[in-house]
Order: structure tokens, then sequence, then C-alpha cells
């Protein structure tokens, strides 16, 4: 009996040893731009209060953007996006959830600039497709920004372009990441 | 052989809750928090602010203008000799502006009697979802009309006041599901001149409308106002519109086929003369064009 309480004990604590090592972020900044080369008008809108975690040990990432957070310049735009390309009240969240791969050349205690590569998969409109993205983490004063920038074919998570604004809206999406975060308590 | 199985419960029980760790969602460290939702308004319950004749639910968001042009033919039932009603048409073009999210204006003018109308729509309730929601949208509207044709009798004295006339509404909405949105909407017209004293100044209707999509951009919309006192009552019917709502990028198209040719509260309300068994059916559409005047600074 003793045993067991003592190994169900191991089981929590190992579960929570490694607590320090994660940071996160409630305010990170997502933009995307989908603006074709003709458009008379930026199709481009902005999150920020996407949701960020990422822990150092183990190099897992993970996001979570409410896409009714996405900010455009035109509320038609706005109303656009979420009712006819990305259908936010079906599909409110995309989630992406990866690895660096490359976590073992980041020295988490100190500051510098890393290059990291991330690979995962990306959950968005219904639809999950496996994304890879160059980018780079910052280390400064304990707070870790991480910054990407990766291109996302609409179509391979079923967001469709119409034919008559297809001279304005593009076919690839370009996604900006931008997130500062603080270790997790 | 006790203890050997034991130890091997214990053994998958440690591997598994260590496996659990590697694999385990990072964000429900941070979700969890929010377990309460945040109060959120429903959009969208209509693709335009008019459902076909009658104010929707639906307000434009701040800052935003929409330029509206309405037309409305002749009776389809003219036959060739008048191309089924296209050889005549009304129109109206309208200005509507957004003020705040739950506050719009608007003018328009009408060549159906010459008139101009304005009117506001606020809603002090809205539909929403989340912490402290509420079921439907409550939303008042008040508008005014001006008849300015020419005086029909020059030889008495005419007020200025009789061109005027007024209009009250509730509307009483709710998106029900992500198609099917719904509105009751009890409205009074009041007429400060009427031809004949025998006949109402106020005049009572309750208006039904309501859309069902199709397609993410394809709805189709109906909108019916029943009259509780007409003006004649061998004269004016109850308006019933049914329609398509087509949206492109930047326009919505609103196609419809009603029995009114008014296309303000006023004249659709009171002066509905056409007959729907009668095939007295016009067909119509609404153009809605929105344009940003102020930009919301996302950068």
């Amino acid at each position: 009996m003793k045993k067991i309480v003592f190994l169900f004990g191991l089981i929590i604590l190992t579960a929570a040893v490694s607590a320090q090592d994660k940071y996160f972020t409630k305010a990170g900044k997502i933009h995307f731009d989908a603006t074709t080369s003709s458009s008379p008008e930026n199709v481009d809108g902005v999150n920020k209060s996407s949701i960020c975690v990422m822990d150092t040990k183990t190099g897992n990432i993970q996001f979570s953007v409410l896409m009714k957070g996405f900010e455009f310049e035109r509320a038609l735009m706005q109303e656009h996006f979420n009712e006819n390309y990305v259908e936010s009240n079906k599909f409110p969240k995309t989630e992406f959830k990866g690895m660096i791969t490359n976590n073992a050349s980041v020295n988490y205690t100190k500051d510098g600039v890393y290059p990291v590569k991330v690979k995962g998969k990306l959950t968005m409109h219904g639809e999950t497709k496996d994304i890879e993205a160059d980018g780079k983490l910052t280390v400064k004063g304990g707070k870790i920004s991480a910054n990407a920038d990766f291109p996302v074919t609409l179509a391979d998570f079923k967001v469709t372009i119409p034919q008559l604004v297809a001279d304005k809206v593009a076919k690839m999406a370009k996604i900006t990441v931008d997130c500062v975060l603080e270790p997790l308590k | 052989m006790n203890i050997i199985i034991r130890n091997a419960v214990v053994l998958i029980l440690v591997l598994t809750g260590t496996a659990a760790k590697a694999q385990e969602d990072l964000l429900n460290l941070v979700d969890k928090g929010d377990s309460k939702p945040k109060k959120e308004y429903v959009k969208y319950a209509f693709k335009s602010t008019r459902v076909i004749n009658a104010h929707s639910m639906e307000f434009l968001s701040p800052g935003t203008m929409d330029f509206r042009i309405l037309h409305r033919f002749g009776p389809t039932n003219q036959g060739y000799k008048n191309f089924f009603g296209f050889d005549q048409a009304s129109m109206r073009m309208g200005f509507d502006f957004g003020l705040a999210r739950n506050l719009m204006i608007g003018v328009g003018r009408s060549t159906y009697k010459k008139e101009v109308d304005a009117f506001f729509k606020y809603a002090p309730l809205m539909q929403s979802t989340g912490t402290g929601s509420f079921p439907f949208t409550v939303a008042i509207v008040g508008g005014i009309t001006m008849n300015t044709m020419p005086w029909a009798d020059t030889s008495i004295h005419n007020y200025f006041t009789t061109r005027l006339a007024y209009y009250y509404q509730v509307i009483l909405g709710r998106k029900f599901t992500e198609g099917f949105s719904l509105q009751l909407s009890p409205t009074m017209v009041h007429n400060n001149f009427v031809p004949l004293s025998s006949q109402p100044n106020d005049i009572f209707a309750l208006g039904v409308g309501g859309r069902l999509k199709l397609t993410k951009r394809m709805a189709i919309t109906w909108d019916y106002s029943h009259l509780f006192n007409g003006i004649e009552k061998d004269v004016n019917f109850d308006p019933l519109s049914l329609g398509i709502d087509i949206e492109t990028g930047g326009h919505v198209f609103q196609l419809h086929f009603s029995n009114s040719t008014g296309m303000n509260e006023r004249a659709f309300i009171t002066e509905t003369t056409g007959r729907w068994d009668k095939v007295e059916v016009r067909f119509g559409f609404n153009l809605s064009r929105v344009f940003q005047l102020k930009k919301s600074g996302h950068k």
C-alpha cells in the first residue's frame, strides 16, 4: 500500500516538476495578409489576443486563435471573413500544435537571438494540415519573443475564394506571428 | 505472482503518467482560467439592414455608410406590352450611416410621391451569447416622411405639416440558427393628413420578416405586414414581399417580388394597393453598397 502511495506521488511529481520551463502569452499578435498584387485594397487582419504556450524543455509550442478576434480596417471585410470565408461560428478556433525541431540549439538561459524551425499541425476551418515554418526566438530578460512568418494555402483548409473576388483575395495568405512570452507560473 | 501483477500495474501507471505529459495540451494550462465565456453580440442575422422593405434587426457597423438604390418595376400582370412591368420604374435612393454598434440613421428620397424620408434605429438590447446574454434584439425605429409634390389644390390654404407623416416601430428579432432569423415588428404610421375625414390617421400593423440562408452568400427572405386598420378597406392590402439576397464582394442584391410600390414605411405599409391573388405583383431590387468612412485603425 505504502509503495502505491509513493508511486502515485511520483507520478504527480513528474507531471508538476517542469512548470517553470513553460512560457505563455494571451496577447500574441497574429497577422494575416491575403492581398493580391492587383487588389486596390489591403485584404488583411490582425488578432491581438492569440494564446501561445511553449515548453522550453520539450520544444513543444502551441497556439490558439479565436477567429472572431481578427480585426480589419473595413467592417465589411471583417463580416465577410467571419461569415463567408472562415465561418467563425462553426469553427471558432484555429489551433497549432507543434515542436521546435532544433530546440536543443536554443539556450533559454542566455539572452540572444536563436533561429528555429517549427513543425506541427495547424487546424483551421475544420481541416488539419502539416505546417513548417522558420522563425526566431529572442530571449531577453526572462522573456521570449517568438517571431515567424509562413504561407498558408487557403484551399488546403477548404476556404474557397469566389471567382468574383479572385483579383483581390489571394489564394495564399501570409501569416505573421509576433508573440512575447512570459514565464508560466 | 500477485506482487508481479501489482508492480506491473504500478509501472504502467507511471509510464502512462509520463507519456501523457509528453503530449500534454499546453493550451489547457492557460485556457482553463476563462471558464466564463465573454459576452458576445450575435451579428449578421440579416445580410442587410432591411429585410426587403422593412427595417431588419441588423445594424450597420460604426463608421460605415450604406448607399442604397431601390427599384420597383410595374405590375408583372401587364404582360408583354409593358414588358411585364419593366417599362415602369419607381426608385428610392438612400444613404444610411452606422453611428454605433446599436445606432444608425438614414435619409432617402423616393420618386413615388416625391417623398423624402429620414429615420433612426436604435437597439437598447441586442441578442448576445456568453455571460449576461440576451436572447433577442429589441430595436426601435422612428421615422418621418415628407411629400414634396406640388399642392393638389392651390385654391385653399395648404399647411406644410400636411406633407408629413411619422412612423414608429419596435423590432423584436432573433437569429435562431446560423441560417434562420425571424423578427416581429409592431408598427404605427401616423399620417398628418388623410384625404377623407372617415379615414384613420393612425395605421397599426404587425410586420413579420425572416431570412433563410441557402448558401454562404445567398438567402431567401420574406417580409409581410398585417394591417389592423387600413386607410381604405378595399383599396389597401397587406404588403408581402418575397425575395432572395445575393451577396457579391462588396454589394448585396436583394431581388424580390412584392405587391407594394412604396419604399418607405409610410408608403409600403399604408399605400399598398396590389393584390397577390390577382398577380398585381412587381419585381424589384435593392442594391446595397457599404462604404467604410472611418477606418478602424488596427495596426
